[in-house]
């Protein structure tokens, strides 16, 4: 694929200053659809396109459009139908599993100007908006009026509601309210062939099969959503956040699992390790204590006579776990800085080494401290420096492997671990993603965890979709279970948008 | 590979393998399961070859709140067994079978507090079209590999495949579960008032609801609602009507579409239990083309519950 790919860039010949693309009728066509400076076909606009916020290099963009409505996105996958090319949508390019990538210079279609929040329906407590909103624009929007959007990503402050659909996004608080799945119920989409259609709706059970359900998660292969009508959900009247610091992950890790036993499933349960926790703390002057080997940020929300409750249990369960200090946050502020030192941990490793990858598996809650010892001894084995934040209360794993990418051979050590940890998260009964997706990093895992059988149907799915097999090819099913795909990525022309 | 990295999802399960050799490939096909619902989206054509789900419940781990069961089980005897260790999931109890639950798909009454069922099944294997078994998810509570296959499933009304096994999302139960029910509240004021209700339900004349939670949140929601209406104990919810209406939360306001007889709405939810039966609900003419295109390739020979169309009366 990667030697595929690599001659797809010298037949494009893409580099800085490349032509303007007037010679191309594609080009021509999707300007006059647009507008003129609404099809960007420039150097940079391509290059800085290519690449998402994953470490995957080997993107090449075609034309990078800029629609402003439905009609306008409709116009380009008619073009590019016509055409014969293939479509890649993009929000905020923060992906980490390569799923914007584009492959196959496709054109782009990137939606960060369909960023209106169109209609606050408050009777049905539903927003609508555009696929480039920003997360927490959206949630910023709704709490005058007592609401909020429950995913959080932490890169929820320039992460699209778009890219969220794509990814079924999680986040912290997903623990108990939810992914992105259970957060739209209606999802307006460009088909590959043009079509507009409304999938789902706001009726207690819409009609026919669940294609918003399918849809959601789909990583941009079944086509481009252009409005979305997500649910509202009440800001709790209440909220306390418990800071519980443990001399070992293990201890934090059961904790976690004590806690769900009991029967108490709280807003978010997220554990850092040391190294993280004093990254973190140096970066933040939070006042997470660094001498712990794990800390444990547990919050409660609802009512304030539940929330004592639930604290109160959640500090039991701690001290019956061998918590070093349970702390539970004052104010507002102080609750504030925790998070921001949870959602900015990845921030904060940038003063240890240049580079991170982080990974994303979800493995049983009772396997998690297992599965940590591993990592741990899976990074020592290829001399890498790994760190662990992670919502624990779902068991999804984020080990962050971190490295100097001068260092020669130590991109190698990271995939090979990277390779490694996914390795131990299925043999402990987990999953390959839980919140990243698959994109093109975990393509060649696929065969690890479904059988041919279940990939074919997948692949069903999207054939349903999207016959061609063109908008974001490449992507999510492995090669050589989505033959279409590889043949749409073949189909791209001799020195087409050169 | 090491044979210990085998993830479990290929282990061979003799049960299920027997399930979908009993479907095998050919001839038409449907599954039997409680018969609560068998005409939802139309009865099976006569010339259908009725099979069974494999019942049990396989795999129960509280601690994980997930719990693997045969569609074949019934969700009584599946909620039986989780309510053991205070757990239950967002199917319905009306009778009827897990597999069943999920084909048809309706929530559940309490479906404020325990979830949809759309989002209840985290993994599902099924027998497709050509009697091999597949899977689709996966064991976690959160997972994004791959398409959402069981978002698929469920609603599908087996059109997709068969159901044979399922893990499902399971909830604590409350502490405390109380009805209280008022003559005098707007109910759709109930909402801005109670945080997270199990049920809302309202015929008209009288809103019940379900507070749950902590003995001491339940009694100061009870307090809070004091100040909106006159509230009483309550038994339970009422009973429902016959048929099933599906409509936008805010819709139920116009309640002279229910017609004569009675009716009981799910406020904030927009089902509606009434006498009359719904008019029959238009979907989008590309939806149903769409719709109409998975399940030419899901089934391309049609012999999956025929007669039977996701979202039709």
């Amino acid at each position: 694929m990667v030697g595929f790919l690599s001659s797809v860039k010298k037949r494009l010949r893409l580099e800085p200053g490349a032509s303007s693309g007037d010679g191309d009728p594609v080009v021509a066509e999707l300007r006059a659809a647009l507008a003129p400076d609404r099809v960007r076909y420039d150097g940079a606009q391509r290059s800085l396109l290519s690449h998402d916020a994953s470490i995957y290099d080997g993107g090449v963009a075609g034309p990078v459009c800029f629609p402003i409505n439905t009609a306008e996105v409709q116009a380009i996958m008619r073009i590019a139908l016509k055409h014969e090319r293939n479509v890649v949508p993009r929000g905020a390019g923060t992906g980490l599993a390569g799923g914007a990538i584009p492959l196959g210079a496709p054109i782009v279609v990137t939606v960060t100007k369909m960023n209106a929040i169109t209609e606050i329906d408050t009777d049905n407590r539903i927003a609508w908006v555009e696929p480039g909103v920003v997360n927490l624009d959206l949630t910023r929007h709704l709490e005058p009026l007592g609401f909020h959007f429950a995913p959080d990503p932490s890169s929820q402050q320039v992460c699209t509601i778009g890219g969220n659909v794509a990814n079924n996004s999680g986040g912290p608080h997903c623990l108990a309210y939810g992914v992105t799945n259970a957060h739209v119920q209606a999802i307006e989409v460009v088909l590959p062939s043009g079509d507009v259609v409304m999938l789902g709706g706001l009726e207690a059970e819409p009609c026919g099969y669940d294609l918003r359900g399918a849809f959601i998660g789909s990583e941009g292969t079944l086509g481009i959503a252009t409005k979305v009508a997500v649910t509202m959900t009440p800001n709790p009247p209440a909220v306390k956040t418990l800071l519980l610091s443990f001399k070992t992950v293990r201890d934090a890790a059961n904790t976690v699992s004590q806690i769900i036993a009991d029967g108490i499933v709280p807003a978010a349960l997220e554990v850092m390790d040391q190294r993280i926790t004093q990254a973190v703390e140096a970066y933040v002057h939070a006042g997470y204590p660094t001498d712990a080997g794990a800390v444990l940020l547990a919050e409660v929300d609802g009512l304030a006579e539940s929330i004592e409750i639930d604290a109160a249990r959640i500090t039991e369960i701690g001290h019956e776990n061998k918590a070093l200090n349970v702390r539970v946050a004052a104010d507002e502020a102080e609750r504030a800085a925790l998070w921001k030192g949870r959602k900015t941990a990845f921030g904060a490793i940038a003063q240890i080494a240049p580079d991170y990858y982080l990974h994303d598996t979800v493995v049983p809650r009772s396997a998690l401290a297992d599965v940590l010892e591993e990592v741990y001894a899976i990074a020592e084995r290829h001399e890498l420096i790994v760190m662990n934040v992670f919502h624990a209360g779902d068991g999804n794993l984020h080990p962050l492997l971190v490295f100097d990418a001068r260092e020669p051979g130590v991109v190698e050590r990271v995939h090979a671990a990277g390779d490694d940890i996914l390795r131990a998260s299925l043999a402990a009964g987990g999953v390959l993603s839980g919140e990243h997706g698959i994109g093109v990093e975990k393509q060649k895992f696929m065969d690890l965890f479904f059988t041919d059988e279940d990939l074919a149907h997948q692949n069903r799915l999207r054939q349903a979709f999207d016959p061609g097999c063109r908008t974001n090819p490449g992507k999510v099913i492995p090669s050589g279970h989505s033959c279409a795909d590889i043949q749409a990525l073949r189909s791209v022309p001799n020195e087409v948008w050169a | 590979m090491t044979s210990q990295t085998q993830p479990r999802l290929h282990v061979t399960d003799e049960t299920l393998l027997a399930f979908a050799a009993e479907v095998g490939d050919s001839g038409p096909v449907a599954v039997e399961g409680g018969r609560t619902r068998w005409a939802a989206g139309g009865e099976p054509t006569p010339d259908v070859r009725l099979v069974t789900a494999p019942t049990g419940i396989v795999d129960y781990v509280p601690d994980e709140m997930t719990v693997t069961v045969r569609a074949g089980t019934s969700v009584a005897d599946l909620h039986a067994a989780l309510a053991e260790q205070g757990q239950r999931t967002a199917l319905p109890e009306r009778g009827g079978t897990v597999g069943g639950a999920l084909a048809v798909g309706e929530n559940s009454v309490h479906v404020l507090g325990r979830g949809r069922v759309r989002t209840a099944a985290l993994q599902v294997r099924y027998v497709s079209d050509d009697g091999r078994l597949v899977t689709g998810g996966g064991p976690t509570v959160k997972n994004v590999t791959g398409f959402d296959l069981p978002r698929l499933m469920v609603g599908s009304l087996g059109t997709l495949g068969l159901i044979a096994e399922v893990i499902l999302r399971t909830n604590p139960i409350p502490a405390i579960t109380r009805w209280v029910g008022s003559a005098d509240v707007d109910p759709f004021a109930v909402l801005d008032t109670v945080l997270r209700p199990g049920a809302v339900l309202w015929n008209g004349a009288t809103t019940w609801i379900e507070l749950e939670g902590h003995g001491a949140a339940v009694d100061a929601e009870q307090q809070r609602l004091a100040e909106i209406g006159t509230f009483i104990e309550a038994a339970g919810p009422p009973p429902l009507p016959k048929h099933r209406w599906s409509l936008e939360p805010a819709a139920m306001r116009s309640t002279e579409q229910f017609g004569d007889g009675s009716w009981v709405a799910s406020v904030g939810v927009g089902t509606v239990w009434c006498d009359q039966p719904q008019p029959q609900r238009q979907p989008d003419l590309g939806v149903q083309a769409l719709g109409d295109r998975i399940r030419e390739q899901f089934d391309p020979r049609g012999r999956l519950n025929p007669g039977r169309t996701p979202g039709s009366n």
